[in-house]
């Protein structure tokens, strides 16, 4: 799994510009980034920072205008639709801010949801652990539209992890909790890395949420302008302030 | 990935059951055509094995060559010694001699009895063979001299009993007769509405004008006799122009001369269930195009989960497979119930077909499960690659769009170019000489395929001009309904719910409610049932009512307004479902009225007679001792018939028509050769023909023209006039000759028309004295000129009235196809929907801006749907020279009127959804 130095995600100056000619925006301007193995990383920053696109392109659902992104090794921007698609299957999983679960399917068919599409069978014990871990033992017969907002994010995670992606991408996972059901779902993620050796990356504007990452990375106006190792929920407010004054 | 797409159509029940009506609709059609036709070919089956049920061979004429069998002609009947020479041989067991004919009994009120246009069968029975006989005894006795027996239906029917007199008429005037016995056809029950009468041999030979002639021996051989030997047999002793068959083979060749008939009423059908499938699959095409732009985020999500490209396909592909299949079976078992309607609707158009029960082939399950499902799957196939190209990154994106095709710019054009093949085909098919009728049909349904498809993809470019213009007509239509039907509704609306809801003393209650029942009982109905809906559940009507207010409003008009033309596409092929078959509608009636018009000019230029005596049901042929019996009429002063039948000149098959030397009086013809003084100087071997059909044999005055006879005998011939027939057509076949020379050589002649010119013209006394003397015919009547124009636009204007009925069922499926736009329109806006009422728009309001935007879709179609439909008509009517262009004006208004009904009633249902939206909880629906 590994490739240099732990990292299983690999960027190297990539850059992303929406448009052309007067109207051209820079959404990325040439930015490195590594995700080391086993860890959770957060990317913050303000609106229009860049960190939604940095992730969408990490996560190969865009591509940079130049540069490259390295997921285990193999370079993600030159692939075509069906050798992504592939590489999905084995080592990419999602996590969204509006769950994304698909409203026909029950909770246990959503969570088995990516080896279904790939045609794996499931692992028996994985699934069970899962199911027990993310606390739906009860609830696998539901459909999403009989689960709240925290028990669909809970099948979702899930979901994202039923297959061992090298890494899982997490786009604003709380954006769309209150506080409480939010705090859950970060201990679950936070769990899942710890218990697992999941690898995990989050965009996320909420401190409380970067708080519990190893990592933050801050961008800025298409740049990564700070990083942190793991800091208190404080730290990162401090990081942010200086941030905007700047 | 089939559980996600099963579960993905049960998951949107109502839209798919409303995308798949469209095929429900066309497979029961189809379904219910095979049932019917199939039906109607077994009991044609199993009436004539009856008829042949102990007859091991059958001797009937022969005629020299086939019939046409439309203008009453039968094969020749042969002399009666024959019987004799067949019974003499060792071979045969029992033989018997049958006359057949059409026969009429006269009901109690003078009139010919006759059930739906069905036949009336006289027949010859023998009671000493009564085995061989087609009649079988129910009750009462054989008939003796100059006694009848009736079928059990028309004696049930018209509470017939052995005992009494009927009156019977079949070559000559009318004759009572005692009725001796009770009959039925073999063992069948009914065949069709058809009447049957029965007599002994010698009074049916009298009554058919056959004396000392058979139409058919039936024979059973000797036992140990085998069938083969039997034929061998008799083919030696067989005179000319008889044939001999054996009894299953005589059997096969009856059913199959019926089955004509019943093979131009299956494609004719199959027809109409393949436009309502065609209009179908648009409907399916844009409701799964909707879904699929509504369920972008879905198919995101299952592209980040490591689906690919072909999974998403073939995921909608199997959503399409498995709705195509279900509603298909659907539709084939409500072709069941469609073909017990369908008996009925004939019925009532005056078609009594037979029917034995009802036939379910394995060959219907097939084809029809397999046209529906091949269908929904064509038409699921672009919203499916469409499906395919959205990109994984939707699944985080707000609103994300579908990203159009690479070759989207080039649609208008596209759709111009393949309306424009479609118009070629249709050219080739109507003018390039030679392609055979296969080949016509095929270039012309190409065409018109192509060219609705290349409209209906096109006119996503008209849809804003269109909808601009439509907007005011919408608006002044719904308001001209209102006016209408507002005070219609309204008014005992409001004073019913005044009685069951409103305030004030029970004595105004009481007497609010009687008034509005007594005003309109239909809205009792609806009353009540919401005053069920109440007890029962606690629910309380809004108050005041505004269920029948249709009064629009600029503020709702202008949104809907706009609405419609948000998604140009969207509107478009809503509307192309509707235009289809507003299209086929216009083009029926265009086609109808350009028939009509120059028939009846014909008539005006031909008919210089006072009168003209048809038969009843105005087409059949009549026995010319009519004729004979009129001109005895005080009053009259010249009266000639035209006789037809069937002959074979230049190795064709021809109609050849008669007529007698004082026609010259009654009839007024555009002669090229000779004059009026023509009819008059045919003389035993002087012949007319139209003047095309002169020029295409080189025919000039003297030219010799032979005419083989159905019994072979050559009529030698010499041209002595031609005329040119007006666009309508004429009486007149592509040869006429002399009534005297027509009469020798065919067998009971019988006059299409006969025209009567009287002292006085018409008035009311001449009318009363042919009616007078048509008493003993009871099957003829006389009529003036113009009653001769109705009585025959009448039975195009049938036909036309079935074929809308067929059509309607296109309609309806587009109707639905609305509804459903409509209903998929408001789940996509109901977060706009929420707002607009978080910010003050009423439910009424909401109501009308939903109506307004479908009563302008639906005029789109109206207006597109008329303009081709006429253009087709004009492209056929520069092709058939007997049909003018003719707009119909007075229908096409009532169409566009239709078209609007059609929006109001569409938008019932999705406005009444999209009002009752919570605003809070639409607002947070995503």
């Amino acid at each position: 799994m590994d490739s240099q130095n732990g990292a299983v995600v690999v960027a190297r100056d990539i850059s992303r510009i929406y448009g052309e000619g007067d109207t051209a925006v820079a959404a990325l301007r040439g930015v490195d980034v590594e995700i080391p193995l086993g860890r959770l990383t957060a990317v913050m920053g303000p609106s229009g920072s860049g960190k939604s696109t940095l992730m969408h392109i990490l996560a190969g659902l865009d591509k940079p205008t130049s540069g490259s992104v390295l997921i285990d090794g193999t370079d993600i921007t030159t692939l075509d639709d069906t050798a992504l698609t592939k590489l999905r299957r084995k080592h990419i999983g999602f996590i969204f801010q509006f769950f994304n679960l698909l409203p026909m399917l029950n909770a246990r068919e959503n969570v088995l949801l990516p080896l279904t599409i790939a045609g794996e069978k499931p692992d028996r014990g994985w699934f069970d652990e899962l199911v027990r871990r993310v606390g739906l033992a009860d609830r696998l017969r539901h459909r999403p539209a009989e689960l709240s907002g925290g028990q669909q994010q809970r099948v979702a995670i899930a979901r994202a992890l039923v297959s061992r992606p090298t890494v899982v991408f997490a786009d604003e996972p709380t954006g769309n909790l209150d506080s409480t059901t939010g705090g859950e779902i970060l201990e679950l993620m936070r769990a899942s890395v710890e218990e697992y050796g999941q690898t995990m990356v989050m965009v996320t504007h909420d401190a409380e949420a970067a708080a519990m990452a190893d990592r933050v990375l801050f961008l800025a106006d298409g740049r990564i302008v700070q990083e942190l190792p793991r800091s208190s929920r404080h730290e990162i407010l401090a990081a942010i302030e200086t941030l905007s004054v700047r | 990935m089939i559980t996600f797409a099963l579960r993905g159509l049960l998951a949107r029940k109502l839209r798919t059951i409303l995308t798949a009506l469209g095929v429900v609709l066309g497979v029961a059609l189809m379904s219910g055509t095979f049932v019917l036709t199939d039906s109607i070919d077994d009991a044609f089956h199993s009436i004539f094995s009856q008829t042949y049920r102990n007859a091991d061979a059958a001797i009937t004429g022969k005629s020299a060559f086939s019939l046409n069998g439309g203008n009453g002609s039968t094969p020749p009947s042969f002399d009666q010694s024959l019987l004799t020479t067949v019974r003499a041989l060792p071979e045969v067991g029992a033989a018997s001699g049958f006359v057949t004919s059409d026969a009429h009994l006269i009901g109690s009120n003078g009139k010919a009895i006759s059930f739906g246009g069905a036949p009336n069968l006289g027949f010859s029975v023998d009671p000493t063979q009564p085995d061989l006989s087609v009649l079988s005894l129910v009750s009462g006795a054989w008939p003796h001299a100059d006694e009848v027996v009736v079928d059990k239906t028309t004696a049930h029917r018209k509470d017939l009993a052995v005992g009494q007199t009927i009156g019977v008429q079949a070559r000559g005037p009318v004759e009572r007769m005692r009725i001796a016995g009770i009959v039925k056809f073999g063992s069948v029950s009914s065949i069709g509405g058809a009447t049957l009468s029965g007599f002994d041999l010698a009074t049916a030979q009298r009554l058919f004008g056959k004396p000392g002639r058979l139409d058919q021996i039936l024979i059973a051989g000797k036992p140990g006799v085998s069938t083969a030997q039997l034929l061998a047999s008799v083919t030696k002793v067989l005179p000319p122009n008889t044939q001999v068959r054996s009894g299953s083979e005589q059997a096969a060749k009856n059913a199959s001369d019926a089955s004509g008939f019943i093979s131009f009423l299956r494609t004719l059908l199959l027809a109409f269930g393949g436009i309502a499938l065609f209009v179908g699959s648009f409907v399916i095409a844009n409701s799964l195009s909707i879904t699929i732009a509504q369920r972008t985020r879905e198919f995101a999500t299952l592209r980040t989960l490591g689906a690919s490209r072909r999974q998403v396909l073939r995921s909608v592909i199997l959503e399409a497979l498995a709705m195509g299949f279900t509603a298909s079976v659907v539709g084939l078992f409500l072709g069941l119930g469609l073909a017990v309607g369908l008996f009925k609707i004939f019925d009532a158009a005056g078609l009594t077909l037979p029917n034995n029960g009802l036939v379910f082939r394995t060959r219907t399950v097939v084809v029809a499960l397999l046209v529906g499902t091949l269908i929904t799957l064509l038409a699921s196939l672009r919203p499916a690659m469409r499906a395919t190209r959205v990109p994984p990154i939707a699944a985080v994106r707000e609103g994300a769009k579908l990203p159009p095709g690479r070759l989207a710019r080039f649609r208008p054009v596209g759709a111009a170019l393949l309306a424009l093949v479609g118009v070629a085909f249709l050219l080739i098919g109507l003018f390039v000489h030679g392609l055979g009728t296969a080949g016509v049909l095929t270039f012309m349904l190409v065409g018109a395929l192509l060219v609705f498809i290349g409209i209906a993809i096109f006119s996503a470019q008209l849809v804003r001009p269109l909808a601009a213009a439509a907007n005011p007509v919408a608006r002044w239509a719904v308001i001209a309904f209102s006016a209408v039907v507002w005070p219609l509704f309204s008014l005992p609306f409001w004073l019913l719910r005044y009685g069951v809801w409103g305030p004030g003393s029970t004595g105004r209650r009481v007497a609010a409610f009687v008034g509005g029942a007594l005003l309109n009982p239909l809205v009792l109905v609806v009353v009540l049932a919401m005053a069920l809906r109440r007890a029962v559940s606690g629910w309380r009507p809004e108050w005041p009512a505004d269920f029948p207010s249709v009064v629009t409003e600029p503020s709702a008009t202008r949104i809907g307004n706009e609405n419609s033309q948000r998604d140009p596409q969207r509107t478009a092929a809503t509307a192309a479902a509707l235009m289809i078959g507003l299209a086929l509608v216009t083009l029926m009636a265009a086609l109808a009225a350009g028939i009509i018009r120059p028939f009846e000019q014909a008539v005006d230029d031909i008919f210089v007679a006072d009168y003209a005596i048809t038969a009843q049901n105005n087409f059949d042929p009549i026995p010319t001792t009519v004729t004979a019996a009129v001109a005895q009429t005080p009053g009259v002063e010249s009266i000639a018939g035209v006789r037809i039948g069937d002959g074979r000149a230049f190795g064709k098959h021809i109609e050849l028509t008669a007529v007698d030397p004082q026609a010259g009086d009654v009839l007024s013809l555009d002669w090229r050769q000779g004059s009026q003084a023509t009819f008059g100087s045919l003389g035993a071997d002087g012949a007319f023909t139209t003047d095309s059909y002169a020029k295409d044999h080189h025919l000039a005055i003297g030219s010799p023209l032979t005419v083989e006879t159905p019994t072979g005998t050559l009529l030698g011939l010499h041209l002595a006039g031609t005329f040119h027939p007006p666009a309508g057509g004429s009486p007149f076949g592509a040869v006429t000759i002399s009534s005297a020379t027509f009469d020798r050589h065919y067998e009971q002649p019988k006059n299409l028309y006969t025209f009567v010119r009287m002292t006085g013209g018409v008035n009311d006394a001449n009318t009363a004295a042919l009616n007078a003397a048509l008493a003993s015919f009871p099957n003829a009547k006389a009529v003036t000129r113009a009653q001769f124009k109705d009585n025959q636009s009448a039975a195009i204007k049938n036909i036309l009235n079935v074929l809308y009925v067929l059509l309607a069922l296109s309609v309806v499926v587009s109707i639905f196809g609305i509804v459903n736009a409509l209903v998929l329109t408001v789940f996509e806006r109901t977060r706009e929907l929420g707002m607009m009422r978080a910010i003050g728009m009423t439910r009424r309001q909401t109501r009308r801006m939903i109506r307004h935007e479908s009563v302008i879709t639906a005029l789109i179609g109206a207006v597109l749907g008329i303009v081709v439909g006429l253009l087709l008509a004009g492209l056929l009517t520069v092709r058939l020279d007997f049909i003018a262009f003719v707009v119909p004006v007075s229908e096409l208004i009532l169409f566009v009127l239709v078209a609007v009904v059609v929006g109001i009633f569409a938008a019932v249902f999705p406005a009444r959804r999209a009002a009752r939206l919570d605003p809070l909880a639409a607002l947070q629906y995503e």
